[in-house]
């Protein structure tokens, strides 16, 4: 079963939500996190070693002593990264989306691939959650074939979890495609709600299920839940707002240590959430 | 010269938005470009009365036309990006198609279907907009559902913004940036001038911070840094505020914690064009940094 948290709005408490529920499986349970760029759940879970692994992508190099400036590859490549500005091909990794298309077309077989380091995969351990967490390298903008990596690693017979990017283009897209259910963080306020209603256009389009939790109960307005009702989008979860959840999370704690009757309303959330992604995956073609 | 500062942040969520249309308020005459282009929020504090709107196409999308496909599964064989869909058929052929959500638009397919099968057109990916506000121009946008190429189009809304300040006498453009540190972040800070780091006092904040510091100097930018909400760990603010100062950058001041500053959301205002405290903690901001 796969549960993915997502939200439009950055900072809504997708992390918060990811750890604590976490918290609520005792059996094992595989964490990912796909915020590869600010990747932040290794920062709540104390783990002891760690295992890394480099993440690469194929760039093509050009043989020189082959290539004749036939121009085939830069007429094929639709991203700009493989240009013929004098007599050889000159490639620009930084555009390039590793399709392999330059490489093929190539009629002298002068364009080979090597492996372009991108980031990082590192997985631990603490207690029964295996924590999965893609690091791209500053600098580098290919994200989503490392969030691929990421989500490739896993072991289907395990209940996963997956911290999502926020914003609703294609690293978001990437890490929420195939789970079962979606879990859409917002805050009642008037950005909260206008970034939840591009994120539910975005899980709607992909034809995947999901709900909404509103965190920071208190602090704006009741128009994410009029929304809700209105789109007929199940409300999972509120949580209040509650500067001792904010100061445990400044510290790199539980939410639910610091405020400890979250902690039945979590395994609530977790019991609702096998339900309806078993409903979702049964459903799936 | 015209001079550009981009406001990001590394973790989403810090007060990008809330600070840069303050900023832009306390700036007098100053050009507003909001590169956060999938979820784009400025327009909700800065009401835009639009001026001209324009298609952004970006990119092509393959797509299988049924009646052509032999079901030979080349297109599969040579997509390298999982977009193709086979799904198996009782009466004949498997049935192909491509998930656009999938597709990245390199062509491959198209390139080697042996009965050309494959449609391949522009895509649209969003549009862009120029509006003017109360408090000055515009340039915005809003990347299509689920799309690619949000690095493009921030590029684009910045070029038009440059264009803009130029035509009509601006000599200072504030950009809201994206959250991250990847292709769209990248595509903000590209040419900039000077960057302004808005970070919170929490564990992420400080992680995310170094990261996105690290990308300033990569592309060898001058950086500010700010901290949102001090007062919820004081000591982490301190922590934050060294390590920034390490690695180069600039402190330019304090915001506190403050309920006002959701309120003056809600009102559709900035923080500034309200008397709330935090207020006087932006314009000591601002005075840093003009």
């Amino acid at each position: 079963m796969i549960i993915a948290i997502a939200s439009g709005k950055g900072g809504t408490g997708k992390t918060t939500l990811a750890v604590n529920l976490a918290q609520t499986y005792k059996e094992p349970l595989q964490l990912l996190d796909c915020d590869v760029e600010e990747p932040n759940l290794h920062l709540f879970l104390p783990a002891g070693a760690i295992e890394e692994e480099v993440i690469t992508v194929p760039i093509p190099v050009v043989d020189e002593t082959l290539c004749d400036g036939c121009r085939a590859c830069s007429a094929f490549c639709e991203y700009n990264a493989i240009i013929v500005p004098k007599q050889v091909a000159l490639v620009f990794p930084e555009l390039c989306h590793s399709c392999g298309g330059c490489m093929l077309v190539c009629p002298q077989r002068a364009i080979k691939e090597r492996d372009q380091r991108i980031g990082v995969i590192r997985r631990s351990r603490t207690g029964n959650i295996q924590l999965i967490q893609g690091l791209i390298d500053v600098g580098v903008s290919a994200v989503p074939p490392l969030i691929h990596a990421v989500k490739k690693g896993v072991n289907p017979a395990l209940p996963i979890l997956i911290d999502a990017p926020p914003g609703t283009s294609c690293p978001v897209v990437t890490s929420v495609r195939g789970a079962d259910y979606v879990i859409l963080v917002t805050e009642p306020t008037p950005f909260g709600l206008h970034d939840l209603t591009l994120a539910v256009d975005m899980v709607r389009s992909l034809g995947l299920s999901f709900g909404v939790v509103v965190n920071r109960m208190g602090i704006g307005d009741d128009r994410v839940q009029e929304f809700c009702r209105r789109e007929k989008i199940e409300l999972l979860l509120e949580i209040p707002d509650d500067r001792r959840i904010a100061e445990a999370y400044s510290r790199g704690q539980m939410a639910c240590e610091a405020v400890p009757e979250l902690r039945s309303r979590l395994a609530a959330l977790r019991e609702r959430l096998e339900t309806l992604a078993a409903h979702a995956a049964g459903r799936r073609p | 010269m015209i001079r550009e500062l981009v406001v990001i942040s590394g973790k989403g969520g810090t007060g990008k938005t809330s600070l840069t249309a303050s900023l832009a308020f306390l700036a007098g005459h100053a050009l507003v470009a909001d590169c956060d282009v999938d979820a784009a929020d400025l327009h909700l504090l800065l009401p835009p009365r639009i001026r001209e709107k324009q298609p952004f196409y970006s990119s092509r999308e393959a797509i299988i036309r049924p009646a052509d496909c032999i079901s030979c599964g080349l297109c599969l064989a040579y997509c390298r990006f999982d977009a193709v869909r086979m799904k198996g058929s009782a009466s004949g052929p498997a049935l192909f198609s491509i998930d656009p959500a999938a597709c990245e638009g390199c062509g491959l397919c198209v390139h080697y279907c042996p009965t050309g099968a494959i449609d391949f057109p522009e895509r649209l990916c969003g549009e862009w907009m120029i509006s003017d506000t109360r408090i000055g121009p515009m340039v915005h946008a809003r990347l299509g559902v689920a799309a690619e190429n949000s690095g493009k189009l921030v590029s684009l809304v910045r070029r038009q913004a440059r264009e803009l300040a130029e035509k009509e006498g601006y000599n200072l453009i504030i950009t809201d940036g994206p959250p991250g540190i990847g292709c769209p972040v990248i595509a903000s800070l590209t040419g900039a001038n000077q960057v302004l780091v808005v970070t919170e006092p929490t564990v992420s904040g400080e992680h995310d911070l170094g990261r996105v510091l690290g990308l300033a100097r990569h592309f060898d930018l001058p950086a500010a840094v700010c901290v949102n909400k001090w007062d919820l760990n004081p000591e982490m603010t301190e922590c934050i505020e060294s390590k920034a100062r390490l690695s180069g950058a600039q402190i330019v001041g304090r915001i506190r914690y403050d309920p006002g500053v959701t309120q003056a959301m809600m009102q559709a205002k900035s923080v500034v064009e309200t008397d709330t405290p935090a207020a006087e903690d932006i314009r000591a901001v601002w005075e840093q940094l003009k």
